[in-house]
């Protein structure tokens, strides 16, 4: 079980939060102007990356409220959590796979 | 070198030689400079389209690359329930074709798929449960597919040690049985398909990892680039399950996927006592018995999307929660082992069989949680798109333009979870 660490409460085990896939995708400002392309892109094309992910988390179980995390998926190492009204902390995609501490 | 045929007097003739004289059942060859076909991962599935490649199209000059060992993937590493019975007609067609091919591969590949029809029965906890099968079950009559619902005493019958008391967390209120359903030996099918194509002239190239795609000056694809060096190709079928993204990206394209752990696990060997596959979606479990005697049991996927082919222990005790309540005799059984897979998930849950945006690029991806009852069947009608740059009939629904058009075939709705 991952420990995660929210940015409002701290270190709490992984059965206490839900996870809420890719973040930073805005929802289209003008949504009647969008494609069918546009609105594929938007509700189903996933950057589903290998390596550094940014991605919603929500303290289900905890306080309740949603972050961001940025995990590497080739070992479930948490690089940083952050609250959603921050910017996503810039970090490098690790050349080699970091093994987790 | 020529093909090691197996019948019962060529094992009892090697078994009396102490098996001495049995040969490497394909060749290792290098990497010629360029095919007229390459398949991308060295599953069942792009095995098999290897293989369909060379028997049913004439194009035998191919190459499977795999950048571990073949069947090393989710082929190695699943818990081989095999059904048809989905919802949707175009499921219901695939899938169908699939089931027909297993019962006749053995003989086909001259290969023991150990494929065991013994009934896969799903099982109904709620009131929902019951409307949601019992309408699977009638949808499949109407495609010719078979599927009945069972009472629970019914139930218990056809499996024995089915706990159907009406005081366990989740009672069991009736099943959906497939009979033409079962299992198949994993590695045997990923090695019946290599060896049958090799016999066709195929190249399984192992340790040889794609890390590029080089496209030419109209887009099209010409070459890979690989860790045992470029190799020439202007037809390229990417087979590689919860790594899709990843190479599919080398050539800009996007795919609506995205990759979850799934984990199983197995007990010690016991002698037999379970004579079918039970499923339950609902409460996240399903369990056979290996021919070994171990019972092979699966969970749900992991919360979250990941690479590292683990998940976490929770989601394991969690299965083998409902099954010790469904299943009391087995509470004092040791697991054995437990391990992962990625595994390609699409919004809807069903497969992309197609062509892309790039010419001369094809992918098979999307299989999930539920692929490789799929093998045959999706190798079959992929070997033929990949022919014909056209798709089969069964596989023309299953584009990726259906995310744009909103043809979903919705089987995550229909089943309500993930299956
Ligand atoms: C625990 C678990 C249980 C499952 N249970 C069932 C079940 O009961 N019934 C069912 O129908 N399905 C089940 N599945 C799903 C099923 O295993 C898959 O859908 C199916 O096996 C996929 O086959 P494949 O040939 O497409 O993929 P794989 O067997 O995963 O083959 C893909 C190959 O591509 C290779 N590859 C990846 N990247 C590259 C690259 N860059 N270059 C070269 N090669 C590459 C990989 O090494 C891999 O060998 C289960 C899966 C798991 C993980
Ligand atoms: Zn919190």
């Amino acid at each position: 079980m991952l420990i995660i660490v929210c940015p409002f409460c701290g270190k709490r085990p992984e059965i206490e939060f839900t996870y809420g896939g890719q973040a930073h995708i805005t929802r289209p400002e003008r949504p009647s102007e969008l494609d069918d392309q546009a609105w594929a892109e938007f509700l189903y094309m996933r950057s589903n990356t290998k390596g550094i992910h940014a991605e919603r988390w929500r303290h289900a179980r905890g306080c309740g409220r949603f972050f961001n995390a940025l995990r590497d998926t080739t070992t479930d190492h948490f690089v940083a959590t952050y609250r959603i009204d921050e910017p996503q902390p810039q970090i490098e995609q690790p050349a080699e796979p970091v093994p987790p501490p | 070198m020529s093909r090691q045929n197996f019948s019962a007097l060529s094992l009892l003739w090697r078994g009396l030689s102490r098996h001495g004289g049995w040969r490497e059942q394909w060749r290792k060859p290098e990497p010629k400079a360029a095919y007229d076909a390459i398949i991308v991962g060295g599953g069942g599935h792009g095995l098999g389209a290897a293989y369909y490649l060379a028997k049913e199209h004439g194009i035998g000059n191919v190459a499977v690359l795999e950048k571990g060992w073949i069947g090393g993937g989710n082929t190695g590493r699943n818990t081989t329930i095999i059904r048809s019975n989905y919802l949707f007609n175009e499921s219901a067609a695939l899938y169908d074709h699939s089931v027909k091919l297993w019962e006749g591969l053995s003989q086909e590949l001259d290969y023991n798929v150990m494929f065991s029809p013994r009934g896969v029965m799903m099982l109904a906890h709620t009131v929902h449960d019951i409307q949601v099968f019992k309408r699977h079950v009638h949808a499949n009559r109407c495609n010719g597919v078979d599927n009945e619902w069972l009472e629970p005493e019914q139930a218990k019958a056809f499996c024995p040690p089915l706990n159907i008391s009406s005081d366990i967390r989740y009672p069991v209120l009736g099943a959906a049985l497939q009979r033409r359903g079962g299992t198949a030996r994993h590695d045997a099918v990923a090695w019946g398909y290599a060896r049958a194509a090799d016999a066709l002239g195929v190249d399984i190239i192992e340790n040889c990892e794609v890390t590029a795609i080089r496209r030419d000056a109209g887009g099209a694809v010409e070459a890979l680039e690989t860790t045992r060096g470029v190799i020439r190709s202007h037809k390229v079928g990417v087979s590689a399950a919860g790594h899709t993204s990843v190479i599919m990206a080398m050539a800009g394209v996007r795919l609506p996927l995205e990759s979850y752990p799934l984990q199983a696990l197995v007990s010690e060997p016991i002698k037999p006592i379970f004579p079918c596959v039970v499923m339950s979606n609902t409460i996240h479990a399903y369990i056979s018995q290996s021919d070994k005697g171990e019972l092979v049991i699966g969970a749900g996927t992991d919360a979250y999307t990941s690479y590292t082919q683990r998940g976490a222990l929770h989601i394991n005790m969690h299965t083998l929660d409902a099954i010790c309540e469904l299943f009391p005799n087995f509470r004092r059984l040791a697991m054995l082992r437990n391990w992962g897979g990625i595994v390609d998930v699409t919004p809807d849950r069903s497969p992309i069989i197609a062509k892309t945006p790039v010419p001369g690029l094809y992918v098979n991806c999307g299989w999930g949680t539920g692929g490789f009852k799929a093998t045959p069947g999706s190798a079959h009608v992929f070997a033929w798109t990949m022919a014909r740059d056209q798709a089969h009939p069964i596989n023309a629904p299953f584009t990726i333009e259906r995310f744009r058009d909103g043809y979903l075939i919705d089987e995550a709705a229909a089943a309500a979870v993930a299956h």
